[in-house]
């Protein structure tokens, strides 16, 4: 008796009575399917976290002023004069692991252009000519401002998306002149969009000028609210982040007893906290969609307990004419296996389904993965062997007689 | 088939003289020494067979008659292999079947007996042809085999037409001779039939009494079937009588009736045409 026939056996026994065999299955169906869906969700929200870490800029790392634990009391970080120009510039010469920086100066304040006023939620920032590159936010149209430009504090500005289309409604913003904090600035560059932020903030809601003009014209001081530094490679952020601190110490003279008076913050960081909140989801999704498959195999077996003492007689009739209970063993056991394998193949389909229906009508990003494809199959062939296994010992058990009496 | 024709023309020979002894003759296809059956029901014990000693040759059509609770099924059951005698020696072509495990009384059951029921025990939501093909595909058969061999039997039945009919789209007489097609399949040494008519009117018992003979007599194969009504006894050619588990009389039909005859003087039907009985 080849397993080709058992096989054979099985599956006509199955085909005999295809609404059972359908209920059997739903329960895998429901299973797989929802852990493909799931994991699709999860990783789909673990890929859009990424690219929007990728988006933050260019292997970047923020140098603040004033100290990361009293920096609150001196009026918030970045608001103590403690960084220049120089320690930006020293930065970028003396860290061997750090490719560019820019200074940042923050300026709040109205745009005005003809009889339209604004007010920029993301602020004014004055930073040099690197800023496009560090934080990999090129401009759509017109250009950024040069190193010339930055000599010379030049009275340009590049605006944000958002500030393009409510104060120059219907106007092509470039070589039009605004007034910020009523000084004539001409627009040259528009940047393109960049989205909301970390904080939900409209990061195109936004105006840049030379950090030489925003100190000079706009703020009258000599000091920088904070450095942007790109590091030369993703991982290379660890070691930029020491070297500046390194050198910040050395260059503002503290003692080894001495807090620092900026801060580094390192947006890796970031990245792996979210990172790791979006793979506790994944796992917290699978598992939930795990205990439902396990659920759908006990299903699975209590109807085919039901089945063995539904078909009590059939099992009989088969003994008598010369089925050795190995046989029909495995012809139960295939059954099970064979449903939970066709109903793990179903629930892929409709996993995948769920998950393209979802990303489109509630345009949340899914990744469908293979390996959860490959596994989740797999596993319900398994519980289809685990769960059969004793509704097919039951009815291998039963006596030939007895069997065929029952009623 | 060939076998069972060369075993019918044996059967032509056959000598009536008892078996003495606990050994079973060459001859014998079947011999039941002294057994008994005790069923335990918790402490009480049914004594079912109190010493049955039966021996039937190759070629053979015997009715098992007896009133309810004789023991008639009890014995067809041991005879099947279905069932082992508690005590006693039961010879299947001299080979000593009351000592085999369970695995190669199934084999048995697959390869030198075909079992018909009182309630035919067709599956259901299966056609005519995979029901009577069941046996060969455990036996191992190829599937061009099993299809040529399950056919004939169908055939050899009357039931040319009705392949792929499944047994609720067969009357009750047409499911009795799909479950004797079933039986024949794997070319048994002997037919089992427990209440074979039990379940049929008269002229269907008839009919399928018909078949029984046609194989007993055309095919020479052994038929031994259990039945209530003496009337149906009375197409077999020996008649054996239980009575509280023991054999009371077991003789020879002197002339036996013949189903075909009898049939023929029916008003006719085509059997094989009339559609399913409503
Ligand atoms: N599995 C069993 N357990 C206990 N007692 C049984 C069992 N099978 C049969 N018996 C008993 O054995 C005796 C013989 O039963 P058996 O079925 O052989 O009778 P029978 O001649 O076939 O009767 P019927 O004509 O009603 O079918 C009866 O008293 C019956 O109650
Ligand atoms: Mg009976």
């Amino acid at each position: 008796m080849n397993l080709l026939l058992t096989f054979k056996i099985a599956l006509k026994a199955l085909s005999r009575n295809k609404m059972r065999s359908m209920l059997t299955m739903l329960g895998i169906i429901i299973g797989v399917g929802a852990v493909i869906a799931m994991i699709a969700i999860g990783q789909g929200a673990s890929s859009q976290i990424q690219s929007q870490i990728a988006q933050l800029g260019n292997n970047m790392l923020f140098v603040m002023a004033g100290s990361s634990r009293t920096g609150g009391m001196r009026g918030g970080s970045g608001s103590t004069n403690t960084l220049t120009v120089e320690d930006s510039e020293a930065i970028a010469r003396e860290c061997p692991s750090v490719r560019m920086t820019t200074p940042g100066v923050r300026a709040g304040g109205q745009l005005v252009f003809g009889n339209q006023n604004w007010s920029a939620s993301s602020g004014i920032m004055g930073v040099n000519e690197n800023f496009p590159d560090i934080r990999s936010w090129p401009v759509t149209s017109g250009e950024f401002f040069t190193e010339g430009d930055v000599r010379t504090s030049a009275r340009v500005c590049v605006i944000g998306k958002t500030v393009a289309d409510n104060l120059f409604a219907g106007v092509d913003p470039i070589g039009q002149t605004m007034r910020i904090r009523n000084l004539p600035f001409r627009v040259i560059g528009v940047l393109s969009t960049k989205g909301q932020g970390q904080f939900g903030n409209d990061q195109d809601d936004t105006v840049m000028v030379p950090y030489t003009t925003a100190q000079k014209k706009m703020l009258t001081i000599t000091y920088i609210n904070q450095v942007m530094v790109s590091a030369i490679s993703p991982s290379a952020t660890f070691t930029a982040e020491n070297q500046i601190s390194d050198l910040l110490r050395q260059r503002h003279k503290l003692g080894p007893n001495q807090e620092d008076d900026f801060f580094v913050r390192n947006l890796t960081d970031v990245a792996e906290a979210a990172d790791q909140s979006s793979k506790i989801m994944i796992n917290l999704l699978a598992s939930i969609a795990g205990v439902s498959l396990m659920v759908g195999g006990i299903g699975i077996m209590n109807i085919m307990l039901v089945s063995v003492t539904e078909r009590t007689r059939e099992i009989g009739i088969r003994m008598a004419i010369g089925a050795r209970s190995k046989v029909i063993r495995r012809q139960f056991l295939i059954e099970s296996i064979t449903l939970s394998f066709v109903g793990g193949l179903i629930g892929v389909l409709f996993g995948v389904a769920a998950a393209i229906t979802i990303s489109r009508t509630l345009s949340w990003p899914t990744l469908i993965s293979p390996a959860s494809i490959f596994i989740s199959v797999i596993f319900s062939m398994l519980v289809g062997i685990l769960f059969g296994y004793y509704p097919a010992r039951k009815a291998a058990s039963l006596d030939p007689i007895d069997a065929l009496r029952y009623e | 088939m060939g076998a069972q024709v060369i075993i019918g023309e044996e059967a032509a020979t056959r000598k009536d003289e008892e078996l003495e002894g606990s050994g079973a003759s060459a001859q014998e296809l079947i011999t039941l020494n002294h057994v008994h059956k005790i069923y335990q029901m918790g402490d009480v014990e049914i004594h079912a067979l109190r010493g049955v000693s039966l021996h039937i040759k190759p070629g053979e059509f015997v009715a098992i008659m007896g009133a309810s609770g004789s023991g008639k099924s009890t014995t067809m059951n041991i005879l099947g292999c279905l069932d082992k005698p508690t005590k006693g020696h039961y010879y299947l072509e001299g080979q000593d079947v009351s000592k085999l495990t369970k695995d190669e009384l199934a084999d048995i059951r697959n390869r030198k007996i075909g079992f018909v029921f009182q309630g035919f025990n067709l599956l259901a939501r299966t056609t005519a042809i995979e029901n009577v093909e069941l046996p060969l595909l455990y036996l191992g058969a190829k599937h061009s085999e099993r299809i040529k061999r399950a056919t004939e039997c169908l055939e050899l039945v009357g039931l040319g037409q009705r392949l792929h009919n499944m047994p609720n789209q067969l009357s009750g007489g047409q499911q009795q001779r799909v479950a004797i097609a079933r039986a024949l399949v794997n070319q048994p040494s002997i037919i089992l039939a427990d209440e074979p008519t039990g379940n049929l009117d008269s002229r269907t018992s008839i009919e399928v009494m018909g078949v029984f003979q046609y194989l007993n007599r055309e095919r020479g194969i052994t038929v031994a079937l259990v039945t209530h009504e003496p009337d149906i006894a009375q197409y077999a050619k020996r008649v054996v009588v239980f009575k509280d588990g023991k054999i009371k009389r077991d003789y020879l039909v002197d002339d036996p009736r013949s189903a075909s005859e009898e049939l023929e003087s029916l008003p006719p039907v085509d059997v094989d045409e009339t559609e399913d009985d409503e």
